[in-house]
């Protein structure tokens, strides 16, 4: 082979290969198929068991919250989509709920059922997203191919409302910037009659599959005390024991009228997580259901009316001036919210989404903060992978569903 | 003469502000909530509370930076806040000279939230909340990585985003969105070494830049050359452009009516 | 190989085709294109599901190897931030001859919507780029015609130009 004109040298984990205290320095990532992205473990093994494990993380870090603080509201919303990319709503979600707090903005009914039908969807999608790859790492081919072929239908949904396979920006600061198109919920209606099956089939293969059970039961044990000290929400909090979901605790859009279940496990393995995922769409499922009930009921109105923050709808853009005049200085200049601070917590697929903007009354936020939650779910790997082995790396990486674009933002 | 534009706060600005704009301020509300209002007597007996007010529903609490862990433990064990959410700092150093601390935490049994703030010059430390919440194993180390904030005793100390060998702390507001000097070449650096910074040629940071010598990503039209030639060595006389005259339509011809006078 | 005619020995009843060896390794070479797994952020998801049941990416000999030691194309989708560079740097030597690498949407090609600090401007300053992938994220369908432009690619071109080019790339 030809000499490359670099100057890399090989890596310390070959040099080290036996020391002598006879751990092994193993590098897992940051190209590593199961690594879920651009996750470097540096694991010290003894034997096949992990003494230490050292997540080294920030590969995919793209300086999010820099750009934040130079773009103006509306602006920095569609690069929300790329922190969570598989469910991308969620994020865009997040950020607008937090920036309507601030100002102080109360959104169409309509929008909000829209809204929260995407939301459940995107959930859909990351759940299946999860189940697909967390099985393609445990060893099942086929889980991969039947969950993808699921959620190209969920997609092919997302696609027909926002025209985005996975960068959706679906949802918009005060509302959302388009009504469901027609037949949508005929379709939608379709998709979750057939998802139950689905899922029973997925059931059907892994649930008592005694191969994955005796690789996911009594692995990647996360105690109560862990999960709460180190920040863990969403399923990785529920998985051991904790019942908080911020959609039934904390209510935002239309959760508070919706009837729905939140399935908690105490077994607080990777097991009882992947139980929850299960359970947690069947109940998107009965939150769409319900959805669709509600939405022929709402008016047409989809975009707040505020006419400091929010551009007025198209068509009086185009036939009234003063419409066009706001307008025009919402896209050039901006929108200035008040001064002040805010933290809107929302129950992204994969925890607490959270974003935390300070506002000095400018059109650039001054500080925004995203509180990700894979970040932490990142962090207690640290505190979990010792005295496991090898093996079960991979697994409960894959259990703890991290998205590095939200770690590294 | 080229436009002054202060080196301490490079963040975009608005590029134009009314005279007399004043921006209105998020409500702050006093502590009536019975929750609230229990918490701040707690905190109130345990650390000086510098400033205490409800915003968008959460408390704010503000105190002073050497009782943060104080004023943590207070919340964690007689106020049951059992997670902290959040952590990081906001950089005040231009108008102020200071960088905020926030503490985000949550109460699971009453579904509160209570933001601590704190305030830190710029060469001051802060205490590592290691011992009370795991999450700040991370979280701090960003903070550090971000900000250049030093926390003492975190374990473990050590930028986490950016490699270590890196320049700078990227949050500030003295860092530009687009990077230093050093970031710029950071990659060719690190893998070429720095003789071959010539040859790879400084970043493009222009999304419509168009090179027109450049024939393998653009066409010359008028002046066409083959795939991957250098023009510089081919003859560069103009090709006649000869357009389709059915796409070229002249709309002063044809039959239209002309306004002799105006009615 | 539809671009080779098949003549039958009318003695030995054996059927004999006649190419060139550039023909016959080219053939070999662009039916079988193995990517490395190589997912850098949004867009691997997009390479995921072109490798999943809709999209089927097998059917054109498109498998994913993890090894880039087993692999032929190197599917750089996504952002390369100035963390990762060295690492795919070290991914491409690490891969045999010959190899290409395809560009998965705007950030690998140009930094796209991240025109910051952290984000390599264009993975071509750190490797060879033979195709060059537009789209935010491209859809799955970008990328099998993606693939199939590089397979033409690599009928046209001589079997050991791969080679030759290497020895002009910086």
């Amino acid at each position: 082979m030809q000499q490359q004109p670099n100057k890399l040298k090989p890596f310390f984990e070959n040099l080290n290969f036996e020391r002598d205290d006879n751990t092994m320095v193993i590098n897992f990532g940051p190209q590593h198929p199961s690594a879920h992205g651009q996750l470097r473990l540096i694991l010290e093994l003894q034997g096949e068991q992990v003494v230490k494990a050292l997540p080294d993380i920030g590969y995919l870090h793209r300086g999010i919250e820099k750009m934040a603080e130079n773009m103006i509201y509306n602006e920095f919303l569609p690069t929300t989509d790329r922190m969570d990319y598989i469910a991308s709503t969620s994020n865009n979600y997040a950020f607008a709920l937090a920036v309507e707090r601030l100002i102080g903005l109360e959104v169409p009914r309509r929008a909000q059922v829209i809204r929260t039908m995407l939301l459940e969807l995107n959930r859909i999608i990351s759940h299946l997203f999860f189940l697909a790859t967390h099985a393609l790492d445990v060893g099942a081919m086929s889980i991969f191919l039947y969950a993808f072929r699921e959620r190209e239908f969920a997609m092919d949904l997302m696609e027909d409302y926002c025209g985005a396979r996975l960068t959706h920006s679906a949802v918009r600061i005060g509302g959302v910037p388009l009504d469901l198109p027609e037949g949508w919920l005929t379709q939608l209606t379709d998709f979750i009659e057939r998802l139950p099956d689905q899922i029973k089939l997925y059931e059907d293969l892994l649930t008592e599959n005694r191969i994955w059970k005796m690789r996911l039961e009594d692995v990647g044990i996360i105690t109560p005390e862990q999960a709460l000290s180190w920040g863990c929400t969403g399923i990785m909090l529920r998985g051991s024991g904790i019942e908080y979901d911020i959609r039934k605790e904390e209510p935002y859009e239309l959760y508070g009228e919706l009837d729905f279940d939140i399935p908690v496990s105490d077994r607080c393995d990777s097991y009882g997580r992947y139980r929850l995922y299960m359970e947690e769409m069947k109940e998107s499922i009965k939150i769409l259901r319900q959805l669709i009930g509600m939405y022929p009921k709402t008016e047409s109105q989809l975009m707040a009316h505020a006419p400091q923050y929010i551009s007025a709808p198209k068509e009086e853009i185009m036939t009234q001036n003063y419409a066009l005049m706001q307008h025009f200085v919402l896209v050039t200049q901006g929108m200035r919210p008040p001064k002040g601070t805010v933290y809107a917590p929302t129950e992204s697929p994969k925890g607490e989404l959270g974003f935390w903007i300070r506002s000095e009354g400018e059109p650039y936020a001054y500080r925004l903060k995203a509180r990700a939650p894979s970040f932490f779910h990142t962090g207690i790997l640290q505190d979990i992978l010792p005295g496991t082995y090898l093996a079960d790396v991979v697994t409960i990486i894959g259990s703890t569903n991290i998205v590095f674009g939200e770690v590294d933002r | 003469m080229r436009k002054y534009s202060p080196k301490d706060n490079v963040q975009a600005k608005a590029k134009y502000t009314d005279r007399f704009w004043v921006a209105p301020q998020v409500p702050r509300e006093p502590v009536e909530d019975a929750h609230f209002a229990a918490v701040l007597e707690k905190m109130k007996a345990a650390v000086e509370v510098l400033d205490a007010y409800v915003e968008i529903g959460q408390l704010v609490i503000h105190i002073r930076p050497e009782q943060n862990v104080d004023a943590l433990r207070t919340l964690k064990e007689e106020c049951d806040y059992a997670m902290c959410s959040e952590l990081s700092a906001v950089d005040y150093l231009a108008r102020d000279g200071e960088f905020e601390i926030f503490y985000q935490l949550l109460n699971l049994k009453e579904r509160k939230r209570t933001r601590i703030l704190t305030r830190i010059k710029e060469d001051q430390a802060i205490e590592s909340i290691v011992p009370l919440y795991d999450m700040a194993k991370f979280a701090e180390r960003e903070m550090y990585d971000m900000f250049g904030i030093y926390v003492n005793n975190h374990p473990y100390l050590k930028r986490i985003i950016m490699p270590d060998d890196w320049e700078g702390h990227p949050l500030r507001k003295t860092y530009p969105l687009e990077g230093d000097e050093f970031a710029s070449w950071y990659e060719v650096d690190k893998i070429f070494g720095k003789e071959y910074r010539d040859i790879i040629g400084p970043e493009n940071r222009d999304p419509a830049r168009i090179d027109r010598y450049d024939t393998q990503r653009f066409a010359r039209v008028g002046h066409e050359v083959p795939f991957g030639a250098d023009p510089s060595l081919v003859d560069e006389t103009e090709t006649p452009v000869e357009y389709s005259s059915e796409l070229l339509a002249d709309y002063n011809k044809g039959p239209h009516k002309v306004l002799d006078k105006r009615k | 190989m539809a671009q080779h005619q098949v003549n039958y020995a009318s003695s030995g009843g054996l059927p004999v085709a006649l190419t060139t060896v550039d023909r016959l390794l080219n053939w070999g070479r662009s039916n079988s294109l193995w990517p490395l797994t190589y997912g850098l952020a949004c867009c691997a998801i997009e390479m995921m599901a072109s490798g999943a049941s809709r999209f089927d990416f097998d059917r054109m000999g498109v498998i994913f190897r993890a090894s880039p030691r087993q692999a032929d194309v190197m599917i750089l989708a996504g952002t390369l931030s100035k963390k990762h560079a060295e690492f795919a740097r070290r991914l491409y030597d690490q891969m045999a001859e010959p190899k290409w690498v395809i560009s998965m949407g705007s950030c690998a090609n140009t930094g796209g919507m991240f025109n910051t600090y952290a984000t390599v401007q264009g993975v071509d300053r750190i490797i060879p780029v033979d195709i060059y992938l537009p789209g935010c994220a491209p859809r799955p369908e970008t990328l099998q015609y993606a693939m199939m432009m590089l397979q033409k690619k690599i009928r046209r071109e001589p079997a050991d130009q791969k080679k030759r080019k290497l020895q002009r790339f910086v």
